[in-house]
Formats: C-alpha cells, sequence, structure tokens
C-alpha cells in the first residue's frame, strides 16, 4: 500500500537502501535516536567515509534525513507521511483489537442470565 | 476471534474495525454506557482508566484518567450523538490535571454502531483522526517503539 504512492524508480531506491544489513542497522538507531554521522561511524568496524556513503544512500531513499547542528550532521529516519499515517493507524488498531479482548473476556465472564429490568437504562 | 475486520484508510486517516460478540446489543451497550464497566476495557491493563463523570446525553462531557509507569494520563469525551443500545459517536482528547483539553495531544473521533447478527451482537467502530497533525502527534507519542516495530517489519521481508 506504502508502495503504491511511491514511483518505480523511488522504490528500486528504497529497497536497495534497505537491501544492506549496515544500512538497515543505521536506520534502526535513527529511529530509536538521532545521532550524528561521526557517533554512527564509531558504531561500525568501517571507515567514516564509508558509513557516510551509507548514509547518503539511506537520505536519496528518502527514508532519514540529515541536520546540521554546530559541526555535527545529526541523522533522523524520515519515514514519510505515508509511513506515519500507518504507524498512527497500526496503533490505532491494536489499541482498539485490545479493547474487543477485554470487552469479548468481559461478556463472556459474565453470560448468566440477565434480569430484564436491569437494561433498561436512563435518557442516557 | 471476535474481531471480524480491520479496515485502515490512510487517505482520510480512519480505521473501521468490525467486531462480532456472542451476546446481546443490550450487554455489548452495558460495556458503553456503564461507566464502571467501560473502565475494566478502556485502558489496557497497564493503563487502567477510571471515569470520574460520565454524562451519556447529547453535548454531554465524560472525563477520566489512565494511571500508568510514567504518571496519570487524563481524557475527555464529548458526545455528539447517543442512540441507546445501538449507536454512540463522541470526540476524545486528552486533558489536563484540571480536565481541560489539551491542545498538543491527539484528537480522534469515535463512532459505534451495534446491530444484531445471528443471534449475537456486530459492532462497527469508526476512528478517525480529526487532522493530520492528530495523526502526527500520534506517531510522535510512540514513535520509536512504532517506528522500531515498523523497521522490525521491513526487516522480517528482506533478511
Amino acid at each position: 500500500m506504502v508502495v503504491g504512492e511511491l514511483t518505480e524508480d523511488a522504490v528500486d531506491g528504497l529497497f536497495h537502501a534497505l537491501a544492506d544489513p549496515t544500512r538497515r542497522d543505521i536506520l534502526r538507531r535513527c529511529a530509536a535516536d538521532e545521532p550524528s554521522v561521526s557517533r554512527l561511524a564509531r558504531a561500525y568496524p568501517m571507515s567514516f567515509a564509508a558509513v557516510q556513503k551509507h548514509v547518503a544512500v539511506l537520505e536519496r531513499a528518502g527514508l532519514v534525513t540529515k541536520e546540521s547542528r554546530g559541526r555535527e550532521q545529526l541523522v533522523r529516519t524520515d519515514v514519510g507521511a505515508v509511513g506515519r499515517a500507518r504507524l498512527a493507524l497500526d496503533d490505532l488498531e491494536s489499541t482498539w483489537r485490545g479493547r474487543v479482548d477485554r470487552m469479548s473476556a468481559l461478556l463472556a465472564a459474565g453470560t448468566e442470565p440477565e434480569r430484564k429490568t436491569s437494561t433498561i437504562r436512563g435518557t442516557g | 476471534m471476535s474481531v471480524t475486520s480491520v479496515d485502515a484508510d490512510y487517505d482520510n486517516l480512519t480505521i473501521t474495525l468490525i467486531a462480532d460478540f456472542d451476546a446481546s446489543i443490550e450487554r455489548v451497550w452495558d460495556l458503553w454506557s456503564d461507566p464502571r464497566k467501560l473502565e475494566r476495557w478502556w485502558g489496557p491493563p497497564t493503563h487502567p482508566a477510571t471515569f470520574e463523570t460520565y454524562d451519556l446525553t447529547a453535548g454531554g462531557e465524560a472525563t477520566y484518567y489512565m494511571t500508568g509507569p510514567e504518571g496519570p494520563m487524563r481524557g475527555a469525551w464529548r458526545i455528539n450523538a447517543v442512540v441507546p443500545p445501538t449507536s454512540l459517536e463522541f470526540i476524545n482528547a486528552y486533558a489536563d490535571p484540571d480536565g481541560t483539553p489539551v491542545a498538543h495531544m491527539p484528537i480522534f473521533t469515535v463512532s459505534v454502531l451495534l446491530t444484531e447478527r445471528d443471534g449475537g451482537t456486530r459492532m462497527e467502530m469508526r476512528s478517525r483522526f480529526e487532522s493530520r497533525e492528530d495523526m502526527e502527534r500520534m506517531v510522535d507519542l510512540g514513535t520509536v517503539d512504532g517506528l522500531q516495530q515498523a523497521v522490525g517489519q521491513i526487516d522480517g521481508l528482506l533478511v
């Protein structure tokens, strides 16, 4: 569904960006935090330039954005508007699935026959 | 088992959930209209809800708080429409400790429709964010978990 919103080139870029385990790991770190490129570089057994190259691939695919702060460049994930909508609705969905489960449990727990009068409510 | 379908409409920021319960409409409605029953399912076990005021009439309000490890969170409903025992629509907003709605938390509208089906009750629940900004606020509240989960899912597809 997310893919439907993107051009074919953008999808290729996205999959290329995600096909590399280091880049996926960078993405994960940036989801939890907003590390600088140099801090990211220290986390991997490779050169600063190599890590910078990985970040550039993620940036071209629209998965991260870079922001200059002082002498540092901070990297943050940018999953895009569609991705954010998906996350928000996924969150709502799991909330409501939990509620329905609890409602079912309450209904199952109280299966004793009800007195007819108990279901008559006021103006509410 | 109870949830029959879930449909997420990303363009209209709406989620529609259909659930079937093996109980009469009156009993399902009771879970909504009786605040003591409502508070047994509205919040997750980690964040139980307590309703302090509950005026289930058109234009009425309900206020509640949810307790959790990070402290209490307040919520308020404004009832748009109610037709017992079959339908209800309300706006949920989050509130400050006085119960006054706060602007930086997401606002969403919930509508509920109960119909009889095969001797049981079908509940159709629609939850809609007021605006894209509200939706963004919801994401901000759960950003880290949500993103990590999403990234994890992408990972699972590609590994």
